[in-house]
């Protein structure tokens, strides 16, 4: 008899115990539900934001999306090499050259430049910038911000006239900074000559 | 009493070089024949130039305003005409051109107008600090902050300690040491002037112990004062902002902080003479002492050169052959860099132009790998572990770097100079310094492009919205429209049924449709007549056929204007019609009256035209007439009723406005009664009547009253007084 009771004491309290953790588990889900995805987030905010849709996707959230559900990190080309050690180092994947099918990385950051005296005011080159970085009006003269440029190349195609150029980012004083030495075996050259003090 | 001084881990004992420069005074080279002045010659945002190109300018004229808040102006350092405004290759180790302003002497060196100001307490801070903002003075130690930056002190910081940093620790230079021997006085009236802007509780002037005249000459010349020189031992980067401020208090600046937080303020020697000349003497920053040092200048010492003197120039002044030319450093060896362009133009922050020969400064030798001997980490000022900074670097890992915190490092090269594999540890460290940087402007750039592109993309849902709303909209209007038109055409054929059932908003269209069919039938009625009595003059044979169909038309005609009475009156029954008398209720009487009124004329003509012609509906007409006069009466009577209602109302309405005017009236009214009773008194006596008793009672009431009405109007008058 006791023994049953035991027993019946035993399961009764675990069974309490179990409603009781289940009701904080269910409550907390409740209350500190996390909206979408978070992991999304952190890879979008590795993406360089051009919106360019090389990738295949039509913008840079929609690729992050698709990365957090298993497809390849190596298809964000002006990212480059950078953006994808970053996201195989967030996803703990392996390192995967750039897919070369969705372009090579260009050699320096590009901005795009209307020529303005061939510009029709076609506004085509308007709807198509993903960052409203081109100003301007139907019939008047349209130019690019180029500081609101991601140089996405999407304003190139639709223009009738052909009169926007992609050209590279000239380094400013601003903007300048010291590149590397080469390496071992390299004299350091024109470098600070602090070994020289005799 | 010898203050204690703290040593600062690492640091190295390069030879020092100093004496070849040190032993000669400050020499003026003269002013050469072009001046090239960049508008950027400090950490911040560019000048913008103010002067034209053709246009005459003086010494110490304003050539570009400051543009922002650290931001300096640029002085013409002489006399002279304006020659151009354009890029330049300028100071900068990118050998990059910036914007100049090109300056060609006139020879005359014409100072513009200025006024010193020697009793600078009665200035307000503010002031003081304005006028050092315009005179553009940057720090002169070599990094070109604006020092009027660094003097405004924010209310909340209590700045203890002012530090005058006249270490000088770097070899070759001693522009900062010849310039103590000569004119300490003025470099410590200046260092009273930012004691004094800063409220510094106590002042020290920091000097390493191998400049002994310089240290001779401050003490000297502050002698009477409570600012204290301290030596502190020579090792090298002693001269550091942070490093000196350790030596002097013992207060370790925190990484990312500035001096500021621990209640110091440091200042550059140069800095403190130019502060001196700009407030004592009102001269902006136009000259600077600079040391021009090395195996290949035959002069070597200090000039006090021109901002804007070309290199080359100031080299050729100083003995400098060009074919000697091995290369040429601008700063010292240890933090310098090498220009390649003689047309450089000497800026406010140029401490040193080093020119050393080939045998002086051979060439590096190249860079061997890395044998972790920790040197580097022995010898870093900022404890920082250099090999470890150098592997991030070289394999691009910049966040591990800077997680290491490359930031702190102050590129004085110390690990580079114990370094036994002759690695250039700073240009590793500058290049991921410069990386990092531009990887955060990179991201920020993306965090504001990830920006607009969602502002955009809400934007263009949000118009579709709208589209799609508006659309919907024309959608339901257009179906409203086309039920209305299927609707019409049903209500059309029962006009004379819709009329009866005197649906109210419909009841006056009805009438007026009524009123034109009857007209129309009546008038074709009539000419069927003129047709009918025609035909009957021509005697035509169709007489009979005419005859009937005006017998049609009568009957039509009849018809018609039998029903619209019929609607007229059942319109004018209604109670609603009476009902809607709202805003002018004696006006709407007044009309409903006279409608009434013409109604009941109308039927009586219709009812003569009828017995005229012997129509059959005689009867029914003739009741119509009675009840429309009827109808008439009442309303006139109604009228007559709200009419003196109205009176009434208005009387009332006075009454409240102007009580004494009514009381006047009282008082008229009751002696209109008095006499009317008086009169009848006096008729019922005359006729001797019977009832002269009731008469005479009514006639003492009446006096009553006035008596009553006139003490009325009494009150009301005083009251009104």
């Amino acid at each position: 008899m006791d023994i049953l009771f035991d027993n019946i004491t035993a399961l009764g309290s675990l069974t309490a115990i179990a409603l009781g953790f289940g009701a904080l588990l269910g409550f907390a889900a409740v209350k500190f539900k996390v909206e979408g995805n978070p992991i999304v987030d952190q890879i979008d905010a590795l993406l360089p934001q051009t919106q360019c849709g090389q990738c295949g996707h039509p913008g840079c959230r929609p690729y992050a999306e698709s990365v957090a559900e298993g497809e390849e990190i190596n298809k964000c080309v002006p990212g480059g090499d950078d953006t994808i050690h970053a996201l195989a180092d967030l996803l703990g994947r392996d390192f995967v050259p750039l897919d070369e099918e969705h372009g090579a990385t260009p050699e320096s950051k590009m901005v795009a430049v209307i020529r303005e005296d061939e510009c029709i005011g076609c506004t085509k080159c308007i709807q198509a910038c993903p960052m409203d970085a081109i100003l301007g009006a139907a019939k008047q003269m349209h130019t690019v911000i180029s500081d609101e440029c991601t140089g996405c190349d999407l304003c190139v195609e639709p223009c009738p006239v052909d009169c926007i150029d992609m050209v590279p980012v000239t380094v400013t004083l601003q903007t300048w900074h010291w590149t590397a030495p080469k390496g071992i075996g390299s004299r350091p050259g024109e470098l600070i000559p602090v070994r020289n003090i005799a | 009493m010898s203050r204690h001084i703290w040593d600062f881990h690492g640091g190295i004992h390069p030879p020092e070089n100093k004496k070849q420069s040190s032993e000669t005074s400050i020499r003026n080279p003269g002013i050469p024949d072009r001046l090239v002045v960049p508008v950027q010659q400090h950490i911040g945002s560019p000048g913008k130039p103010c002067v034209e190109v053709g246009q005459g300018v003086l010494k110490g004229q304003k050539i570009a305003e400051a543009n922002g808040f650290v931001s300096l102006p640029v002085h013409a350092p002489t006399s002279g005409i304006v020659e151009a405004i354009d890029l330049h290759p300028v100071q900068h180790p990118s050998g990059m051109d910036a914007l100049c302003v090109v300056i060609k002497p006139d020879g005359k060196d014409e100072w513009i107008e200025h006024s010193g100001r020697s009793d600078y307490n009665s200035l307000e801070k503010k002031a003081a600090l304005n006028l050092i903002r315009d005179a553009g003075i940057a720090g002169m130690g070599g990094a070109g902050f604006p020092s009027v930056v660094k003097l405004g002190v924010k209310p909340d910081q209590k700045i203890k300690t002012l530090i005058l940093n006249a270490v000088e620790c770097e070899p070759y230079i001693t522009a900062d040491d010849r310039l103590m021997r000569e004119r300490a006085d003025e470099i410590v009236q200046g260092l009273q002037i930012i004691a004094w802007l800063i409220d510094a509780k106590e002042t020290l002037i920091g000097i390493e112990d191998n400049k002994p005249h310089a240290i001779e000459a401050m003490r000297r010349a502050t002698v009477d004062t409570a600012i204290e020189v301290v030596t502190v031992p020579t090792k090298y980067p002693s001269g550091g902002e942070k490093q000196l401020i350790y030596m002097l208090t013992g207060k370790e600046v925190r990484s990312g902080g500035i001096p500021a937080d621990v209640g110091v303020v440091c200042h550059n020697t140069g800095t403190a003479y130019a502060i001196k000349r700009a407030i004592i003497d009102g001269e902006p920053l136009i000259s600077r002492v600079t040391t021009l040092t090395g195996d290949c200048v035959a002069d070597k010492g200090n000039y006090e050169v021109l901002i804007g003197t070309p290199v080359g120039w100031l080299l050729q002044q100083a003995g400098v052959k060009s074919t000697d030319l091995h290369r040429l450093v601008m700063g010292g060896p240890m933090m310098g860099f090498a220009m390649h362009n003689m047309t450089v133009p000497v800026v406010k922050t140029t401490n040193c132009l080093l020119v050393p020969t080939q045998q002086e400064f051979p060439d590096p030798a190249p860079e061997q790998p890395c044998i972790r001997c920790g040197s580097c980490a022995q010898a870093c000022p900022v404890n920082l572990l250099p090999q470890q900074l150098y592997w991030f670097s070289k394999t691009k890992e910049f966040d591990k770097a800077a997680h290491y915190n490359l930031a702190d490092c102050i590129e004085c090269g110390a690990c580079s100079y114990v370094c036994p594999s002759n690695i250039p540890l700073v240009q590793y460290y500058r290049f991921a310094k410069g990386e990092i940087r531009t990887q955060q402007q990179e991201q920020r750039k993306a965090d504001h492009a990830r920006q607009r592109f969602e502002a955009r993309q809400a934007r263009l849902e949000r118009e579709e919205q709208e589209k799609e709303r508006k659309r919907q909209e024309r959608a339901k209007a257009a179906a409203a429209k086309q039920a209305e038109k299927k609707a019409a055409p049903a209500a059309k054929p029962a006009p004379s049924t819709a009329a009866g059932s005197g649906a109210e908003n419909h009841g006056q269209t009805d009438l007026t449709k009524l009123q034109t069919a009857a007209a129309s039938t009546m008038k074709r009625y009539k000419e069927a007549q003129k047709a009918l009595l025609q035909a009957e003059k021509n005697e035509s044979d169709n007489l009979e056929a005419l005859r009937k169909k005006v017998g049609q038309l009568k009957d039509k005609a009849d018809n018609a204007k039998a029903a619209f009475i019929d609607a007229k009156s059942a319109e004018s029954k209604e109670p609603p019609a009476l009902s809607s008398i709202k805003d002018d209720p004696l006006a709407d009487l007044k009309k409903a009256s006279a409608d009434d009124f013409a109604a009941f004329k109308q039927a009586e003509q219709d009812l003569a035209e009828a017995e005229a012609q012997g129509s059959s509906e005689i009867d029914t007409l003739k009741q119509r007439v009675t009840e429309l006069k009827a109808r008439s009466d009442a309303s006139k009577a109604a009228m007559k009723a709200a009419r003196a209602k109205e009176k009434e109302q208005i009387q009332q309405k006075n009454a409240a406005s102007d009580p004494v005017k009514t009381a006047k009236m009282e008082v008229a009214k009751q002696q209109v009664l008095l006499k009317k009773a008086t009169k009848a008194l006096q008729a019922a006596k005359d006729s001797d009547g019977g009832e002269t008793e009731a008469l005479e009672a009514k006639l003492k009431e009446a006096e009553n009253l006035l008596e009553a009405a006139e003490n009325t109007l009494k009150r009301i008058e005083k009251e009104h007084a």
